[in-house]
C-alpha cells in the first residue's frame, strides 16, 4: 500500500490483505478528517469558566472502505470509542469532518441525521445494560422498525424480527420474553439482531466480546463475521484485545491519546509494527504458549498521561524509548515508512528492537 | 476544598438575598387587603392607617419599597413591627429563640443518634425479629403526626394529666439558665416527640445504605486483611453515612415544621407558638420575619451539609 | 523440587441457599499449592474458581455457605478452625487481592490509614513504625514519591498504581500464599504487563506462593508453573503449564485454547466456539458436567461422574474424564492437524457422539 500525495491515505492500490480484500473495492464509505472532539472542563468560584478541555480526539483521519472490517485499538483514554461515536454523529465533533458516502454529515440534523441512522448502527459493549430491561426482546429487535415507520403491519414485522432472530441463532419462540432471560453471550445476539434489523451499511462494534466469557467470545466473533458476508456490511470493530482485532480486521488502527499513531493492513501492522506504542502493546499481550515465557519485555513506564494535559507534538514522547528532542516538538505526520503500514513517527522500529522485545517480526 | 466552601458560602449568600425578596413579593402580593390594614393590628383608626401606609412607605413605587424593605432587613435588621403585640418583631423572636433552639438542637441530637443506632443495628441484625421491630416501629413513628404523638405522650406520663406521672407536663418549660434540671426534664417528652418522626426516617435510610455498603468490594478487601468484623462494621458505616448527610440537611426543614406543632402542644414559649399566634392573628410583620428566619436556617442548615458532605467525601472537591 | 504443599484443598464443595434452589458452586475440587511456585486457575464465570479461593480465606462463611471437604494450611483445617483463628492467618500468611482495585479500596481512607491497618492487625508494633512499613511496601511496588503518596486517596491514583497498592496491601506481612483473583483484568494490557511482572520479581525476591485466579490462558501461559482447568465447579484438569499447553487432556481444555485468538497463530484462521452456554449451577448436567457441550460425550456420560485421575500412573497430569487417555491423546493431535471434531472422532474410532 502505498501513499502519494494525491491520495494520502492510500486508497487507489487494492491490496491483497488477510484474504479478505476481494470484497473491498477500494472505494471509501466512511470519510474522516482532521476529526476533533474536546470536552470542555469548567472551573470557577461563582461562574464556570471554561479552564482546560479534554481532548479526547485529536485530528484524526481515515477511511473506511466498504466492504472491509476496520480495527481500532487503543487503551485506556485513547478516544476510541469517542471517535465511533463521532462517526455515527452520536457526538457532534468539535472540528473536522466526517463524510458517509461522500456526504459531509458533520452537522447533520434532524431529519436527515434519523435517515443516517437507517446506514449505519452500533452494538455495545455491556449486553446488560444496552438492552432495556423493561421491553420484551421482540420489542427490542422490532424497534428500529417502529422508530423509522417501516413494516407497519404488525404481522409483517413480527415475522421480520424473527427472521432475524434465526438469523443471529436465537430461538424465534423466544419472542416475548425479556433481556434478563438470557446469558450474556445471547443478549449481544439479540443486540446484533437490534442493529441489523435495518440492513445498515456501516456496522460499529464497540467492544463487543469484552464482558463475554471466553467460550462465549468465539461465538459471538464468528456471528458478526458470518453476517458481515450475508449482509454485506462494513464493519469498524473497535476493542482493547489486540488478538481479536487481528483476528477480525482487515485494516487496523492504533490510537494513543486520541490521535491515530499507525494504521495498516493487518498482516503489516502485526508482521511488522513500525511505532513504538504498537511495538510495546504487542510485547505487552500475554501468548498462550508457556514456551514464550521469560521472553525479554520492554515494559513502559508509568501511566498514560491524561488526555486533559496531552504531551506536546508526539503524544507518546513521554513514555517512549527512542525519544528525542525533535519529537516533543515536531508533531510526525502519519506517513508510509515502506514496510506497509502508514505511522506517525521520526524513529519507527526496526526488527532488531522489535526482536529485543520480544515481537516476531516479518521481514 | 477552600474554592468549594467560599462557593458554597457565596451561594448562600445569595439565595438568602434571593429568600428575603421573594418573601417580599409574596407578602405584597398575595394577600388581596392593604398591607397597612393587615399590619395595623386590631380594629385601626383610620389616620393610624394612613400613618402607617406612610411609614410602611407605601405611596412610594413598588421599586423604591423593595430597596427600603432590603436595606431594613440587611442594614439595621429590622423586620418590621408588630402592632398586635406592640414590640418590634426582631425583639419579639430574639425572646423566643431560646426555647426553640433548645427544643430543636436537642431533637436534632437525639435523633441522628436514636437514628444512626437502631439504623446500624438494623442492619447488621437484618431479618432478625430486632429490625423487624424497629423497623416496624419506625413506620407508625413517621406516619404519626407530631401533634397527636405528643397528645398521646402527654397522656401517658405528664404528671398532671397522664397516667404514669412521671414527666412534668405541657406548660412546665423554663429557660436553662434559670433551672437547669427542670430546664431538662420538660424538654424529655418534646424532643423524643420531635425526633421521632426524623429519627424513624433516618434510621431507615441508614439502615439501607449500610446494607448497600457491606455488600461493597473494599468490605471484602477489609476483611480479607484479617481485621476484627468491628473494624469492617466501622468502615461500613464511614461509607453509609455519607447519604445519610444530605437528608440532614433537608429534615431539618421538616424538623422546623414539627417544631410549631410541639411548643403548641407543650406550651413552650418559642418562636414556633409565635408563629402560629401570629398566623391566626393575621400579625403579617411576624409572619414575614418567622418565615425569614425559618428560610435562613435551612440555608445554613444545607450549606453546612454540603461542606460536611465534602469533608466527608474527598471524591467530592472537584465540583 | 516438590516439596510438600503448602495448601492442600481436598474434596471442597461449596454450597449456597438461594431463592430458585441450592447453588452448587464448588462441587469437590482437590489442588496443592507449593512453596514459591504459582498455581494458574482458569476458569469462566460460574466456574467456581472464585468462590473455592474465598472459602479457603473463610469469606463465603458470611453469605451462608455450606461448606464441606478439608483445606489444609499448616496442619490446620481452614474449614473446620473458628473465624477468630482464621482471621490470624487472614491477611497474614495467606492474602488476597481482587480485581477491580477501584471498588477494592475504601474510597473514603488515604490509602495509608488502609495500609498501616494491615499492619497493625496482625503485628503488635507502633503506628509510626506501621507507617515507615507502608511506606517501604509502596517503594516496593513501584509507587515513585511513596512518602508523600501515602497520605493520598484511592481516587487519586491510575488504575495500575491502585493495582499496585493491593499488592503491598497484601504483602504487608509477609504473606506465604498470595491469592490473586483475576488482578489484572481491569488493566490495559501494558499496565497488566507491568503488574505481572512485578508479581514475578516480587515473587523472586520473597519465595511466596501464589495462586492466580484468571480466565486469560495468555495470562496463566505466562505466570503459571502449573494449571487447574474448572468447570461448572469442578476442576477438570490439572498438570504443568507445559504440560496443559502442548498435551490438554480434557474437550473442554481443548475447547479454550481453540476458541481463542492468539498472536502466535496464522490470522485468518477460523475461531472453534465451545457450543451452548455455560451450565446452570442449581441443577447441574448429571455425570459429567461438560457432556452438553462435549463433541465427543458418549451416552453413559450423562449418568457417569468422572473423577479426577492421573492419566497414567504416578504422573502429575490428573484429567476427570470419562475417554481413555490413549483416545484423548489421539483425539488431540487429530485436532492439531486441522481436523473438525467429527472428523477427529470417525479417525480415533469413537462412536459418534449423541450429546
Amino acid at each position: 500500500m502505498s501513499a502519494t500525495a494525491e491520495d494520502p491515505f492510500g486508497n487507489a492500490a487494492a491490496t491483497p490483505d488477510g484474504g479478505r480484500a476481494a470484497t473491498t473495492t477500494g472505494e471509501a464509505l466512511v470519510e474522516v478528517r482532521d476529526l476533533t472532539k474536546h470536552f470542555p472542563i469548567t472551573s470557577g468560584i461563582l461562574f464556570a469558566r471554561q479552564v482546560g478541555a479534554v481532548k479526547a480526539v485529536d485530528g484524526v483521519s481515515f477511511d473506511v472502505r466498504r466492504g472491509e472490517t476496520l480495527g481500532i485499538v487503543g487503551e485506556t483514554g485513547c478516544g476510541k470509542s469517542t471517535t465511533a461515536r463521532l462517526v455515527l454523529r452520536l457526538l457532534e465533533p468539535t472540528a473536522g469532518e466526517v463524510r458517509f458516502e461522500g456526504e459531509d454529515i458533520t452537522h447533520l440534523r434532524g431529519g436527515a441525521l434519523k435517515a443516517l441512522r437507517r446506514e449505519a448502527q452500533m452494538i455495545f459493549q455491556d449486553p446488560y445494560s444496552s438492552l432495556n430491561p423493561r421491553k420484551t426482546i421482540g420489542s427490542i429487535i422490532a424497534e428500529p422498525f417502529a422508530v423509522h415507520g417501516l413494516e407497519k403491519d404488525k404481522g409483517a414485522r413480527k415475522r421480520a424480527v424473527q427472521t432475524l432472530m434465526e438469523t443471529v441463532g436465537l430461538n424465534p419462540e423466544h419472542y416475548n420474553r425479556y433481556p434478563h432471560e438470557f446469558s450474556g453471550g445471547q443478549r449481544q445476539r439479540i443486540g446484533v439482531a437490534r442493529a441489523l434489523a435495518l440492513k445498515p451499511k456501516l456496522l460499529i462494534a464497540d467492544e463487543p466480546v469484552s464482558a463475554l466469557d471466553v467460550s462465549i467470545q468465539a461465538q459471538v466473533l464468528n456471528l458478526l463475521r458470518e453476517m458481515q458476508r450475508e449482509f454485506g456490511l462494513t464493519v469498524v470493530f473497535i476493542a482493547h484485545d489486540l488478538s481479536v482485532v487481528r483476528h477480525m480486521c482487515d485494516r487496523v488502527a492504533v490510537m494513543y491519546l486520541g490521535k491515530i499513531v499507525e494504521v495498516g493492513p493487518g498482516d503489516s501492522l502485526y508482521g511488522f509494527p513500525r511505532h513504538p506504542y504498537t511495538g510495546a502493546l504487542l510485547s505487552a499481550v500475554p501468548v498462550p504458549d508457556p514456551s514464550h515465557h521469560g521472553k525479554k519485555r520492554r515494559l513502559l513506564t508509568g501511566d498514560v498521561p491524561s488526555p486533559a494535559n496531552p504531551p506536546s507534538a508526539c503524544r507518546f514522547h513521554t513514555r517512549c524509548p527512542k525519544a528525542q528532542p525533535v519529537c516533543s516538538v515536531d508533531d510526525p505526520p502519519l506517513e508510509d515508512k515502506g514496510s506497509g503500514t502508514l505511522t506517525a513517527c521520526h524513529f519507527p522500529l526496526t526488527h532488531a528492537e522489535l526482536e529485543q522485545m520480544g515481537v516476531r517480526s516479518a521481514a | 476544598m477552600t474554592a468549594y466552601v467560599i462557593r458554597r458560602l457565596l451561594w448562600g449568600v445569595l439565595l438568602l438575598v434571593l429568600v428575603t425578596a421573594l418573601t417580599f413579593v409574596l407578602f405584597r402580593v398575595i394577600p388581596t387587603g392593604n398591607p397597612a390594614v393587615l399590619r395595623a393590628g386590631h380594629d385601626p383608626q383610620p389616620h393610624f392607617i394612613k400613618e402607617l401606609e406612610r411609614v410602611l412607605g407605601l405611596n412610594k413605587s413598588l421599586p423604591a419599597q423593595f430597596w427600603q424593605y432590603m436595606k431594613e432587613i440587611f442594614l439595621h435588621f429590622n423586620f418590621g413591627y408588630s402592632y398586635y403585640n406592640q414590640e418590634a418583631v426582631v425583639s419579639l423572636i430574639r425572646e423566643r429563640l431560646p426555647a426553640t433552639l433548645s427544643l430543636t438542637v436537642g431533637a436534632a441530637m437525639l435523633w441522628v443518634i436514636g437514628g444512626l443506632t437502631v439504623g446500624i443495628l438494623s442492619a447488621l441484625k437484618r431479618h432478625s425479629f430486632v429490625d423487624r421491630l424497629s423497623m416496624g416501629g419506625a413506620l407508625v413513628v413517621l406516619s404519626a403526626p407530631e401533634f397527636w404523638l405528643g397528645l398521646i405522650f402527654l397522656f401517658l406520663f405528664a404528671n398532671d394529666i397522664g397516667k404514669l406521672k412521671i414527666l412534668p407536663g405541657s406548660g412546665s418549660y423554663v429557660g436553662l439558665t434559670s433551672n437547669p434540671g427542670k430546664w431538662f426534664e420538660s424538654l424529655i417528652m418534646p424532643w423524643i416527640v420531635l425526633a421521632s418522626g426524623s429519627a424513624a426516617v433516618f434510621a431507615r435510610l441508614v439502615r439501607g445504605s449500610l446494607i448497600e455498603t457491606m455488600d461493597e468490594d473494599y468490605i471484602r478487601t477489609a476483611r480479607a486483611k484479617g481485621l476484627p468484623e468491628k473494624s469492617v462494621v466501622r468502615q461500613g458505616v464511614r461509607s453509609a453515612i455519607n447519604p445519610a448527610v444530605t437528608l440532614l440537611a433537608l429534615e431539618i426543614g421538616v424538623l422546623l415544621g414539627g417544631a410549631v406543632l410541639v411548643e403548641t402542644v407543650f406550651n413552650i414559649p418559642g418562636v414556633g407558638v409565635l408563629s402560629y399566634k401570629a398566623i391566626q392573628t393575621a400579625d403579617f410583620s411576624v409572619i414575614q420575619g418567622t418565615v425569614l428566619l425559618a428560610s435562613m436556617f435551612i440555608i445554613v442548615a444545607n450549606i453546612v451539609a454540603d461542606i460536611a458532605y465534602a469533608y466527608l467525601d474527598p471524591r467530592v472537591r472537584y465540583g | 523440587m516438590s516439596d510438600e504443599p503448602l495448601l492442600r484443598v481436598e474434596d471442597l464443595k461449596v454450597e449456597f441457599a438461594t431463592e430458585d434452589g441450592v447453588v452448587h458452586a464448588v462441587d469437590g475440587v482437590t489442588y496443592q499449592v507449593f512453596p514459591g511456585r504459582t498455581l494458574g486457575i482458569v476458569g469462566e464465570s460460574g466456574s467456581g474458581k472464585t468462590v473455592a479461593s474465598l472459602t479457603t480465606l473463610g469469606l463465603t462463611r458470611l453469605q451462608g455457605a455450606r461448606i464441606s471437604g478439608r483445606i489444609l494450611f499448616e496442619g490446620r483445617d481452614l474449614v473446620a478452625l473458628p473465624d477468630s483463628e482464621l482471621r490470624t492467618i487472614r491477611g497474614n500468611e495467606i492474602a488476597m487481592i481482587f480485581q477491580d482495585p477501584l471498588s477494592s479500596l475504601h474510597p473514603l481512607y488515604k490509602i495509608g490509614r488502609q495500609l498501616t491497618e494491615a499492619v497493625l492487625a496482625h503485628r503488635d508494633v507502633s503506628k509510626a513504625k506501621a507507617r515507615e512499613r507502608a511506606i517501604e511496601l509502596l517503594g516496593w511496588v513501584g509507587i515513585p514519591d511513596p512518602g508523600r503518596r501515602i497520605d493520598d486517596y484511592p481516587h487519586e491514583f491510575s488504575g495500575g498504581m491502585r493495582q499496585r497498592v493491593m499488592i503491598a496491601m497484601a504483602l504487608a506481612n509477609d504473606p506465604k500464599i498470595l491469592i490473586a483473583d483475576e488482578p489484572t483484568t481491569a488493566l490495559d494490557v501494558t499496565v497488566q504487563a507491568q503488574i505481572l511482572a512485578l508479581m514475578e520479581r516480587l515473587q523472586e525476591e520473597f519465595g511466596m506462593a501464589i495462586v492466580i485466579i484468571t480466565h486469560d490462558m495468555g495470562v496463566v501461559a505466562e505466570m503459571a508453573d502449573d494449571i487447574a482447568v474448572m468447570y461448572a465447579g469442578r476442576i477438570v484438569e490439572t498438570a504443568s503449564a507445559d504440560m496443559v499447553f502442548s498435551g490438554p487432556e480434557h474437550p473442554y481444555t481443548w475447547g479454550l485454547l481453540r476458541s481463542i485468538p492468539a498472536l502466535d497463530r496464522p490470522r485468518g484462521e477460523d475461531l472453534v466456539p465451545i457450543p451452548g452456554t455455560p451450565p446452570s449451577l442449581i441443577r447441574p448436567p448429571s455425570g459429567c458436567h461438560f457432556h452438553p457441550r462435549c463433541a465427543y460425550a458418549q451416552p453413559d456420560h450423562a449418568r457417569i461422574d468422572p473423577s479426577l485421575d492421573p492419566v497414567a500412573p504416578g504422573s502429575s497430569h490428573y484429567v476427570a474424564c470419562l475417554l481413555s487417555s490413549e483416545d484423548r491423546r489421539r483425539l488431540w493431535a487429530e485436532l492439531q492437524a486441522g481436523r473438525q471434531p467429527q472428523q477427529a472422532i470417525a479417525e480415533v474410532g469413537l462412536p459418534e457422539a449423541t450429546a
